[in-house]
């Protein structure tokens, strides 16, 4: 068998489209919204996209890429260092040894999952973000950040859906 | 919603297995080790992080475009809504404004004369960049934003930020095309201010609150809420006599400023760039 170019383009299109729809969602997140409190509480898209193709396409995002994307996004900013990388390392390998669990269930069971690791990366990001300013960080911004995450994530994981329908025909 | 599986998870050999734990446990803990090396102020790291930055600010540049196409026509609407009220706020405005435009015309004329009585040196001149601000970075823990201007358009580390209404903050960090700058409001930020009815100095300290603290005064009675807080000069870094904000609360022994600012209308900034006076005795007469 001999891979046309156009074989290597498809392939490489539905490879990357994950990746680059994680990126896309990390550089939106830190876009200036200029409503009160924004640069607080827009919340992580980018962890959205990490655990909607953790469950489904694992295969499509590999560790080491969410780890880069995740730096990217600490780097921009200018929050501690390699605190999303392993954030969203974790959330993929944890998502991806349980995606059987979430596979073929209701769309209600893939959000009370969501639900449920949102908890735990905030109290692990007011953890660290508190250690590295070196004061207590509020914690009500972080609060409402995390209910907004669970809230927005039904809307992008239908938007994740559909394009993880079409990657599947290619 | 069952998607065709690829065989590559069907092939998941024990080798492939062990080497993807190995490379877990490198990722995660060159995550760790990243956290620790940001804590303290490593010159590696920052060049790399400002490395990414400047790659990226052309990227967010283009994104923050449709972003704030949508603000804008948010704004815009909100201002159609609001026009009758916003019309007789700003006749008023007018009427009063014209009163203090004789005054500071009187003023102007007069201070001339005294100048020119007293021989004084005129002010430095500082020379102003325009900068756009392409990502509200920040988040729960830093309060800073990154602009579309670095090295090449001549901003500097130090330089002070501001916009139409006042000082928005200082630059942080500069890349060749991009620079973060702090907000007055974020933990880290101290201003060197002075109260302009009083001339009592003091500094301005973030507390990532939206409106920062007055600290060390030297007699906190004297604060008066509604007294103008100005950049006093002191230090060197930002230039003397630019407006901050209005005291707002002096309850608990805590004198809060009210930024002039609307932090959450930053989108056009200027970045001031200051020669500081020499050491010829100039720099003592200023106030």
């Amino acid at each position: 068998m001999s891979e046309t170019v156009g074989d290597r383009l498809t392939q490489v299109a539905r490879n990357g489209t994950p990746g680059l729809l994680t990126l896309i969602l990390v550089l939106f997140s830190l876009a200036p919204y200029n409503f009160p409190g924004s640069a607080q509480l827009v919340p992580p898209l980018a962890l959205m996209a990490v655990f909607h193709w953790g469950i489904y396409r694992p295969d499509l995002l590999p560790g080491p890429l969410a780890f880069v994307l995740g730096l990217l996004q600490d780097v921009l900013s200018g929050g501690p260092l390699g605190m999303w990388a392993a954030v969203f390392l974790l959330v993929l390998v944890v998502t991806a040894s349980q995606r059987r669990f979430f596979l073929g269930k209701m769309f209600v069971v893939e959000w009370l999952g969501f639900a449920l690791v949102v908890p735990v990366v905030f109290l692990a990001n007011w953890i660290i973000g508190s250690i590295y300013i070196g004061a207590i960080v509020d914690p009500g911004a972080l609060l409402i950040q995390g209910v907004l995450a669970v809230a927005f994530y039904p809307g992008l994981s239908w938007v994740m859906s559909i394009v993880r329908r079409m990657v599947g025909r290619i | 919603m069952r998607t065709p599986q690829g065989n590559v998870l069907k092939v998941a050999v024990p080798l492939r297995n062990l080497l993807q734990r190995f490379a877990f446990v490198l990722l995660i803990g060159s995550a760790f080790a990243l956290m620790l090396l940001g804590r303290f102020d490593n010159a590696a790291v920052e060049r790399a992080r400002l490395g990414i930055v400047d790659a990226f600010t052309p990227v967010m540049d283009v994104v923050s475009r449709p972003v704030s196409a949508v603000n804008a026509l948010v704004r815009d609407f909100r201002e159609v809504v609001e026009l009758r009220s916003e019309v007789a706020r700003l006749t008023e405005e007018n009427d009063r404004l014209l009163q203090w435009q004789t005054v500071a015309r009187r003023i102007e004329a007069e201070n001339a004369a005294f100048r020119s009585l007293l021989g004084a040196k005129t002010e430095t001149s500082s020379f102003l960049i325009a900068a756009r601000v392409v990502a509200d970075a920040g988040g729960p823990f830093v309060r800073t934003v990154l602009l579309n201007a670095g090295r090449q358009d001549g901003v500097a580390k130090g330089q002070a930020v501001v916009n139409a209404n006042g000082v928005v903050g200082r630059i942080a960090e500069v890349g060749e095309r991009a620079a973060r700058v702090l907000l007055l409001s974020d933990l880290n930020s101290r201003v060197p201010v002075v109260n302009e009815r009083s001339g009592q100095r003091g500094i301005l300290a973030g507390d990532n609150s939206e409106w920062p603290q007055l600290i060390f005064l030297p007699n906190q009675a004297q604060v008066q809420p509604g007294d103008r807080i100005v950049t006093s000069g002191h230090g060197g870094l930002l230039p003397p006599g630019l407006p901050i904000g209005v005291v707002a609360a002096t309850g608990d022994g805590v004198v809060r400023v009210q930024p002039l600012v609307d932090w959450h209308r930053l989108e056009f900034v200027r970045v001031v760039q200051y020669d500081l006076p020499k050491l010829d005795g100039a720099a003592d007469g200023e106030r």
